[in-house]
């Protein structure tokens, strides 16, 4: 028997399960942290306390979480619906009906990713006070529901369709814009659905944009929030962290929940 | 041909609503910001000023700071990260490596995480009474605690760590998915040739990935010089304090722009200037990333949109 590999095999397992527990265990730390009161948290208490009450109290009262997640949880939903009817829709023009000029108009649709946010911000701002969407969620949902990226995502998972299927229904006399909510959406699930993780995960994290339109207490996302329960003069620990766990929690659950699906989508067109 | 004209226009009327929304809220500002770029505005009013703004920012010390700040990151952080990514994909796309789900969950995990959660979470874990701090002290590793957050290399180093803990898994699935396009027999063929573990995975592995390497590279380094969420949130007092980090150290270009409309008297013309220079910067390593391992142009962009699709399927995963 030779020792070399076995020496080699513990070193890989080692650093694997090393990697591993520093990935995993700022969650666990949330965890913990959430039910221990600010003062245990900084000693660096690694057991469960009896604070998690009093910290939820104090979070759903003195700075109403509440409301901060239910604004997240409508500005998420909202975007989610509409930038997938938005951008699945493009895509789907672009694969189904191609046509010279719009390949060259996707073409444009993508050198458009390269531009910062950055760039963006000003004039945006500038919109929507125009508008007069300040401090109103549409302003976020509007500009959210554009997203280049998800375009691209789409036509990729659009490539594969049988196309004889959509020309079959029209034979069949089906109007187009049928065609493609009865027979091709149906058929797409598991797409719309990782497209949708992706949409919900980028909106109910959002920051940027938000902060700059967002300018009321009643008003703000879980996101918000939290950031400026960090930044007061006086943070409590045991309140941010039960603030991050509610706020991680939503996004953790879909990740796990929707997996399955995703897996599932992703065998299916292995098989075609 | 009347069924043709009328499947064309189809076609124009399923792109439309994403048209409106592009033209709004990125055509027409990426323009306007053109235009601005070339104004000065106080509070209301707006002047024509021609190239001042991009002289002032040629003698602005804040701008080559916050530039200095941005690329010490694009130059320490993005490499580190890729190739800590790139070896996890190699150790878990390994058959014979046992509780690979497992290890690919959980090093994947902080990706997850929002970007606020995580930096703040990192200030906590840092701070000067702080779990990090109080743990190295147990361990006599140190001998009294370490002003992490308040000492600018220092405080550089955490910003690095927590992107490399946010980062490194999410570049993880986009190698792991390239890499499970690679057929076996390549590898076989190679090792019946007697080729080490370690030679083909920079014979084979790596240049096969090329296109995908290109491609995070490309993504890190647009996100990296758009980084905001971080530097203002673990910084102390975040979008309020005078300060972004101990001696400015988290004041990338993102975070100035905010500053320069937000936080000071606005001047959205000279912000404007700035984030036109972002643009600039990126189009322009963007640009030399591509000639740089152009190898057969055509083949390669073919092939970045194949893995592409494969990768963003994965990647939300």
């Amino acid at each position: 028997m030779n020792i070399k590999p076995k020496i080699g095999s513990f070193l890989l397992y080692a650093f694997l399960s090393v990697s591993a527990f520093f990935s995993i265990f700022p969650f666990f730390w949330i965890i913990i942290g959430s039910t221990n009161s600010a003062l245990d948290i900084q000693k660096g208490k690694l057991s469960f306390g009896d604070q998690l009450i009093t910290n939820f109290t104090k979070l759903f009262g003195e700075s109403d979480m509440g409301r901060a997640l239910f604004n997240s949880a409508k500005i998420a939903i909202l975007t989610v619906f509409l930038s997938l009817l938005v951008t699945s829709m493009a895509a789907y023009g672009f694969q189904m009906y191609k046509s010279k000029a719009r390949e060259k108009t996707y073409s444009f649709f993508l050198l458009t990713m390269m531009i910062p946010f950055a760039s963006l911000m000003i004039p945006l701002f500038q919109i929507i006070v125009v508008f007069r969407m300040l401090n109103s969620h549409l302003a976020i949902i509007l500009v959210a529901s554009i997203s280049v990226f998800m375009i691209f995502f789409f036509r990729q998972s659009f490539v594969n369709y049988q196309t004889e299927i959509l020309q079959a229904a029209r034979v069949d006399g089906a109007g187009e814009l049928r065609i493609f909510f009865t027979i091709f959406f149906p058929s797409m699930r598991s797409t719309y659905a990782a497209g949708a993780i992706y949409a919900f995960m980028t909106s109910w994290n959002a920051y940027l944009w938000p902060l700059i339109v967002l300018q009321s207490n009643d008003k703000r996302t879980a996101t918000l929030l939290i950031s400026s329960l960090s930044s007061s003069y006086t943070p409590d620990y045991g309140v941010i962290m039960s603030g991050i766990a509610l706020a991680t929690l939503p996004v953790i659950v879909v990740f796990f929940a929707f997996q399955k699906q995703f897996v599932q989508g992703m065998v299916g067109s292995v098989k075609q | 041909m009347a069924h043709e004209k009328q499947l064309n226009r189809t076609g124009w009327f399923f792109i439309l609503p994403s048209s409106i929304l592009l033209l709004f809220f990125i055509v027409y500002p990426i323009f306007y910001s053109f235009y601005l770029s070339f104004t000065s505005t106080r509070g209301i009013v707006s002047q024509f000023v021609g190239f001042k703004n991009y002289v002032r920012m040629f003698g602005d010390p804040m701008f080559f700071l916050a530039l200095k700040n941005t690329f010490t990151l694009l130059l320490i952080q993005v490499p580190i990260m890729l190739v800590l990514s790139i070896t996890f994909a190699a150790v878990l796309n390994n058959k014979k490596v046992r509780f690979r789900g497992f290890f690919r969950t959980a090093i994947f995990l902080p990706a997850v995480t929002s970007l606020i959660a995580y930096s703040i979470l990192f200030k906590m874990l840092f701070s000067y009474d702080g779990l990090i701090n109080n743990t190295l002290l147990s361990l006599s590793i140190i001998d009294s605690p370490l002003q992490w957050m308040t000492t600018p290399k220092l405080a550089t180093f955490v910003l690095i760590l927590a992107m490399i803990w946010r980062w490194t898994g999410y570049n993880m699935i986009f190698y792991l998915s390239a890499m499970q396009n690679i057929s076996e027999d390549l590898y076989e063929a190679a090792s019946i040739d007697g080729a080490s573990k370690v030679r083909t995975f920079f014979t084979i592995t790596i240049p096969l990935l090329k296109p995908i390497i290109l491609f995070t590279t490309v993504m890190s380094t647009i996100g990296t010089l758009q980084l905001f969420d971080e530097p203002m949130n673990l910084s102390q007092g975040g979008t309020t304090s005078s300060m972004v980090g101990p001696d400015n150290v988290f004041l990338t270009l993102s975070v100035y722009i905010y500053n320069i409309c937000f936080k000071y008297t606005p001047n959205f013309g000279y912000a404007a200037t700035v984030s036109y220079a972002i643009l600039l910067i990126i189009a322009l390593l963007t640009f030399v990333q591509f000639t740089l391992s152009r190898d057969k142009e055509e083949v390669m962009r073919r092939r970045i949109e194949k893995e592409t699709k494969k990768m963003v399927k994965e990647g939300l995963r």
